[in-house]
């Protein structure tokens, strides 16, 4: 990964910078919202991104608390913080877009508060990790990060099976969307979830990194220690 | 236009706040390791 690093990094660059040309001149204006409409490329890809990050966290706990694995922590605390970040430029997008179609910042809409709570629940995950100095701490993270991720099949499926002031789903749901917008959406996607791998992998790195310095001033300290 | 403006700028305005906060934490453990290194 060392390697690709540089790669993957100009490869995203480019793809963001396509992903941006794409939302602001190559996607069509839609008729009823107009350029506000374009919101939609990122706030969209980013609700995506950030639920294949909770994704990810799942599975790194599940294998954490199968295994007890080091690195497995590492990389379910990675991706849930990187996770909160795009759960935070969805949360914040959202009423941008809705201050001038809905004519209301926020609304108590199921997908909406739902989503607040899934921030929540990650922010509070994140919290936890933080503040508890307890030896169990990523094993109760690990709890917790599994009954947290039950709230992103909840987010996804909310429009699906419920009333709400949220628009409908733009793949699968029934409704159809013009070819050069899904095109712009997907790139967009791509390029956030490139963005994503990158972020997550110097996060990870990080926190291995700060587990070893941590290790050696505890060695350290103990062999200090000892010496007196 | 401007709320579509607000809406990119604030995105980006988040990620590169998440990214400086990790550059701070690299170099929090970089000063970290060069104190253990001058320590042996």
């Amino acid at each position: 990964m060392k390697r690709a690093f540089p790669i993957l990094a100009i490869l995203t660059a480019g793809l963001l910078s396509y992903g941006l040309y794409g939302a602001l001149v190559q996607a069509p204006t839609e008729q009823t919202m107009g350029d506000v409409q374009r919101i939609f490329y990122y706030h969209v890809p980013s609700a995506w991104t950030a639920f294949c990050l909770f994704f990810v966290n799942l599975v790194a706990s599940i294998v954490y608390l199968v295994r007890r694995d080091p690195k497995a922590d590492a990389l379910a605390l990675a991706s849930a913080e990187v996770g909160v970040v795009f759960c935070t430029v969805v949360l914040v997008t959202g009423p941008i877009w809705a201050r001038p179609v809905w004519g209301i910042w926020w609304t108590w809409d199921l997908r909406l508060t739902l989503t607040l709570v899934l921030w929540l629940i990650y922010v509070s995950y994140l919290m936890l990790r933080r503040f508890s100095s307890s030896g169990q701490t990523p094993m109760m993270a690990a709890v917790l990060a599994v009954l947290g991720a039950l709230d992103v099949p909840l987010v996804y499926f909310s429009i699906w099976f419920f009333r709400t002031q949220h628009p409908q789903p733009v793949i699968g749901g029934g409704g159809s969307i013009d070819p050069r917008m899904l095109h712009v959406l997907l790139m967009n996607w791509l390029a956030f979830m490139c963005f994503a791998v990158l972020v997550c992998w110097s996060r990870y790195h990080l926190e291995i990194l700060r587990r070893q310095v941590e290790e050696t001033q505890a060695l350290e300290s103990l062999a200090s220690g000892s010496a007196r | 236009m401007t709320y579509l403006f607000a809406a990119y700028i604030a995105t980006w305005v988040i990620h590169i706040a998440y990214l400086g906060h990790l550059a701070r934490g690299y170099a929090r453990l970089k000063k970290e390791i060069e104190g253990l290194e001058k320590k042996r």
